[in-house]
């Protein structure tokens, strides 16, 4: 086991340099010097951009700019944004948990969804309660998310005016926001209504944001209880005149878990590249928006850190789910 | 593929066109997706002669019409006009244009580059292989969507660059299927005769394993090309594909997101054009798919 674990930990460092040298070339090959971006309209005097050059460390050979930058990611410094002159590693950190609210209830979201679903047409196997859930599916899987937002504010926030179109809360609600999950910081609050109206904002950012991955969990869990329910311990458990329900629940979805527990894992990035659209079309502080406008802004201290910090984040969960895959299933290890 | 087909044509086995659409055939999503795929391409190919309108021509006295069944709709624009007065109709059909354009330049790129680098992967020494496996680790670590945006930052928004972004960000998952293909092939008999009878690394590549390793990539190509439009789409969305007025399906999205509560349809059509079209084609991937890989045949 520990020998998978290194071997594994072994893979994830040349990764890491590599994400780190990608993102770092990027802000060297972006077309426009940084500094007289930064500098705007105004424009700057010969002696001022040549005092920048020196402080960005622009003039140094590109090996120890890399270096001090690979040196400075290791102890958190990521460098400063140029239009807030605030760290990086801050401003990530300060919008992170918005992100990762909205992405956890997305996929609680489509878990609790996506693996009945799965499990039902699997069980109805050709009928056509399968043939309708999967169909769906596909639809979903298809969805191109920026529309089905769209859609999603013209029917619930326009004509029913359930939810509202944009934010994590009402502007009348001020609270303190020691964790940054708004669900969470305004139940702490005690404020009446605070908890229902952060939950009527994340509804529809949450339906969108899971769709993809609903449909993915759907499908996944069919195919994985179909090979399931045709093994001779099914089989077994049938004869021993077990109910169906015990069998499929107990019996078979526990193994038909293994290569869903991998897609859920995998569908971390898909999340994370799916919250730029999301957070972009319900105005969500997130992580996204925020490397969205970076892109717009050409901030590159910023898009050049976000990169990296999100690029770290997919690579440190499709490690975890590796290794709970070796914990669940020993077969693995051996390879 | 034509070639390798008429060479297996032998009187004992079944033509292998034919078995595959006949197990195409027991699909019938499959079929009604290569319909629906029909008429995108028939769409992107005849765009001119099919849409009754100059896409870009604006009329000035109709903007914001309603589509024909609609108060205020006319037979002269069946399905609405947009702000600037131009007919939905006709901008929607160009944009198949762009869209199928995308997804045949992305999956050619993506697929060439990729089986190329995977062939590579899978015949060199270890050092190597390792290397490139490891340049795919990294660009797979990064959001798909997030990539590309930030490579068509550094090139500049348009749909060539979107394009080629997107074609760089799907090329990992080609290297992957050629290489694993590969390294199973190899192992087989065939390749060692192949090798006894004195046959170089190229024609080893390319003439006797290449053509066994088709079946899992055909069904990344189709899966690629329905992924392609939705990038493509989503990138002209955020306003870095490509750019207005080009009739690009995500583009026209983009320009209809102020009027989503006055106009249903400027936001409707363009949408459901997109959705509508990788539906089809990813109903019809999962019939290749079905159709292609024997393990899966019988489920």
């Amino acid at each position: 086991m520990l020998k998978y674990f290194a071997s594994r930990l072994l893979t994830f460092i040349p990764t890491f340099l590599g994400v780190t040298i990608i993102s770092f070339s990027f802000i060297r090959v972006l077309p426009g010097d940084p500094i007289i971006v930064m500098a705007g309209e105004r424009g700057l005097t010969d002696e001022r951009y040549a005092e920048l050059t020196a402080q960005f460390g622009f003039d140094r050979p590109i090996y120890i700019q890399f270096w001090d930058y690979f040196t400075g990611v290791l102890q958190g410094d990521l460098g400063d944004s140029f239009v807030t002159k605030r760290p990086v590693w801050d401003e990530f950190f300060a919008l992170f948990p918005a992100t990762l609210e909205l992405a956890v209830c997305a996929m609680i979201f489509a878990v609790l969804l996506g693996l009945p679903a799965g499990v039902i047409a699997a069980v109805n196997r050709g009928k056509f309660l399968d043939r309708a859930l999967m169909s769906s599916a596909l639809v979903g899987y298809s969805m191109p998310i920026f529309w089905w937002a769209l859609l999603l504010i013209i029917v619930f926030s326009g004509d029913l005016q359930w939810t509202p179109v944009s934010g994590r809360i009402d502007l009348i609600y001020y609270f303190p926001d020691p964790t940054g999950f708004m669900l969470i910081d305004s139940l702490a609050s005690g404020q009446k209504g605070a908890f229902a109206s952060a939950v009527r904002h994340l509804v529809l950012p949450t339906i969108v944001l899971g769709t993809i991955p609903l449909a993915v969990i759907a499908r996944q869990t069919r195919s994985a209880m179909l090979e399931v329910l045709g093994e001779d311990y099914i089989r077994t458990a049938r004869a021993k005149g077990l109910s169906p329900g015990r069998i499929n629940g107990i019996h078979a979805l526990r193994n038909a878990l293994i290569p869903v527990i991998t897609v859920i894992g995998l569908s971390v990035g898909t999340l994370l590249g799916g919250a730029i659209l999301t957070e972009t079309i319900f105005s969500w502080p997130g992580v996204g928006k925020w490397m969205l406008d970076s892109i717009f802004r050409r901030d590159y201290p910023v898009v050049q850190g976000g990169l990296l910090m999100i690029a770290v984040m997919v690579m440190v969960v499709n490690l975890t789910v590796d290794v709970l895959y070796g914990i669940i299933n020993p077969k693995i290890r051996k390879r | 593929m034509s070639d390798t087909v008429a060479v297996q044509t032998t009187p004992d086995r079944p033509n292998r066109l034919r078995e595959f659409w006949h197990y195409f055939r027991e699909n019938r999503g499959a079929v009604f997706g290569l319909w629906i795929f029909a008429a995108f391409a028939f769409c992107a190919a005849f765009a001119p002669f099919l849409s009754p309108f100059d896409p870009t021509e604006q009329f000035r006295q109709n903007t914001l019409q309603p589509p024909v069944w609609q108060a205020g709709g006319s037979w002269k624009f069946p399905l609405g006009t947009d702000p600037l007065g131009r007919d939905m109709l006709s901008r929607l059909i160009e944009g198949a244009r762009y869209s199928f354009f995308v997804g045949i330049v992305v999956v050619t790129v993506a697929a060439s580059g990729g089986i190329l680098v995977g062939l590579i992967a899978g015949f060199s020494p270890k050092w190597l292989d390792t290397i490139i496996m490891r340049i795919m680790d990294v660009i797979l670590a990064f959001p798909s969507l997030l990539l590309a945006l930030v490579l068509v930052a550094i090139l500049g928004p348009s749909l060539t660059n979107a394009m080629i972004a997107i074609a760089i960000v799907l090329q990992p998952h080609y290297v992957r299927l050629t290489r694993a293909s590969v390294l199973s092939e190899r192992q087989k008999d065939y390749v060692t005769a192949a090798r006894v009878v004195g046959a170089g690394y190229f024609r080893l590549m390319f003439i006797t394993i290449l053509p066994n390793c088709l079946a899992p990539i055909i069904v990344q190509g189709a899966l690629s090309f329905s992924t392609a439009i939705l990038d493509a789409a989503a990138l002209g969305f955020l306003g870095m594909g490509a750019q207005p007025p080009t009739p690009e399906w995500g583009t026209m999205l983009a320009e209809a997101r102020e009027f989503i509560l006055r106009a249903w349809w400027v936001v409707t059509f363009p949408g459901l054009a997109i959705l509508i079209t990788v539906l089809a084609i990813n109903l019809m991937g999962d019939g290749l798919r079905d159709a292609l890989d024997p393990k899966l045949k019988r489920s």
